[in-house]
């Protein structure tokens, strides 16, 4: 008798089982095995989504249980789609997602840039830059409050020390035309390392023999970074830049934690007035309607982006 | 663009996927813009045809 773990396990098995077992084709092994992830996918992520479909076509509270559900067919879509409020709180969501990206790819590659240079301590600043994307957002959304307070706060005094203003002359979150800036330099700070590592991997992947070649050509260091760094760099950016733009679409507690919304609703992104529709308004099926069509975006938008990466990656 | 009104005649991949990405482009945009609330109104119809789209033409063959 050989002393390998499978062989032991062979031996202990019931011979009723065992018996069972051998008769089972190796497909058929294969779906057992398969079997318990795919009913928890099933189960986590394709039941609650065609429930919220069902949902959306009905006036459904999910806080009056007995009450009785109407179907009510497009309504909720159409209401949805004709209020300017809502319409108000999709442009919030862009301004942040467009100005978040456009920062957080350019700080992002000009540090993976600069880090790829060997220097002494390279190790050390990496580690140091990547340090606020390590933390929680509701840790983030309250040290930014403490740094953004017009009297006390840090950012106030290094602001009005360059311009010469007052530092509580000026509320970056409680004054409407600030409010959607502060939360797009707080989602800057903490995710652009990640934006960063992204592109420190992509530029470490592009071989030495490439810029050795270049500079036998008498190619000059812009020309380089045109033709080589650029190109050979894109789809990891591309693939930052959808990362980034799903997850800011999403955004949600660190807007809540820095202004809640405010001033009035404008950083009321949509996954803040998603929320206020479906746990303080109670509006199950109209919420549910809100959520699919922004779904149906970020399904969208990652299919262009998918498509984009897959070609770039073809070049 | 003959290649590319070629290639939708044909069934082929990359056209109908392009075709596809421009209408989800357009209904995003159509979504998130502040100019006109009917565009927002439709944006829905136009990112969804988009996207059912894309899902369908990304079985056709290359």
């Amino acid at each position: 008798m050989s002393d390998r773990t499978i062989d032991r396990v062979a031996s202990a098995t019931p011979p009723p089982v065992a018996r069972k077992i051998r008769g089972l084709s190796d497909r058929a092994i294969a779906w057992i095995f398969v079997a318990p992830t795919i009913f928890l996918l099933l189960a986590i992520n394709i039941f609650p989504l065609i429930w919220t479909i069902r949902l959306s076509f009905t006036n459904y509270k999910a806080n009056r249980i007995g009450r009785e559900v109407k179907e009510i067919g497009f309504r909720n879509y159409e209401r949805i789609l004709t209020d300017s409020d809502i319409w108000l709180n999709m442009q919030a969501t862009a301004h942040f997602l467009i100005w978040t990206i456009f920062f957080q790819v350019l700080i992002g590659f000009t540090l993976a840039w600069l880090i790829n240079k060997k220097f002494k301590g390279n190790d050390l600043w990496t580690t140091i830059i990547v340090l606020p994307m390590m933390l929680s957002p509701a840790v983030v959304g309250n040290f930014w409050k403490f740094l953004y307070q017009p009297q006390i706060g840090l950012f106030n005094y290094i602001i009005a020390f360059f311009t010469g203003k007052e530092p509580s002359s000026f509320e970056m979150l409680g004054q409407v035309n600030l409010a959607p800036w502060s939360i797009v330099i707080v989602d800057t700070w903490m995710w652009t390392p990640f934006v960063m590592l992204i592109c420190l991997a992509g530029l470490r992947s592009i071989p030495d023999y490439i810029y050795e070649a270049a500079e036998i050509d008498r190619a000059s260091k812009l020309r380089q970074f045109f033709t080589i760094t650029i190109p050979m760099v894109l789809p990891f950016l591309m693939l930052a830049v959808l990362f980034r733009g799903i997850e800011n679409f999403k955004m949600f507690d660190l807007v809540v934690q820095l202004t809640g919304g405010g001033p009035g609703s404008t950083t009321e992104l949509t996954s803040i007035n998603l929320k206020r529709e479906a746990f303080e308004k109670w509006r199950t099926g109209y919420a549910s309607a809100y959520a699919i069509i922004l779904f149906v975006t970020v399904f969208g938008l990652a299919s262009i982006y998918v498509k984009a990466l897959n070609k770039v990656k073809e070049r | 663009m003959m290649s590319f009104i070629n290639g939708l005649m044909r069934l082929r991949r990359g056209p109908w996927e392009m075709l596809a990405t421009i209408i989800i482009a357009i209904g995003v945009f159509m979504l998130m813009q502040p100019f006109v609330i009917w565009a927002f109104t439709y944006s829905f119809i136009v990112t969804l045809t988009g996207t059912v789209m894309f899902i369908i033409v990304s079985h056709f063959p290359e």
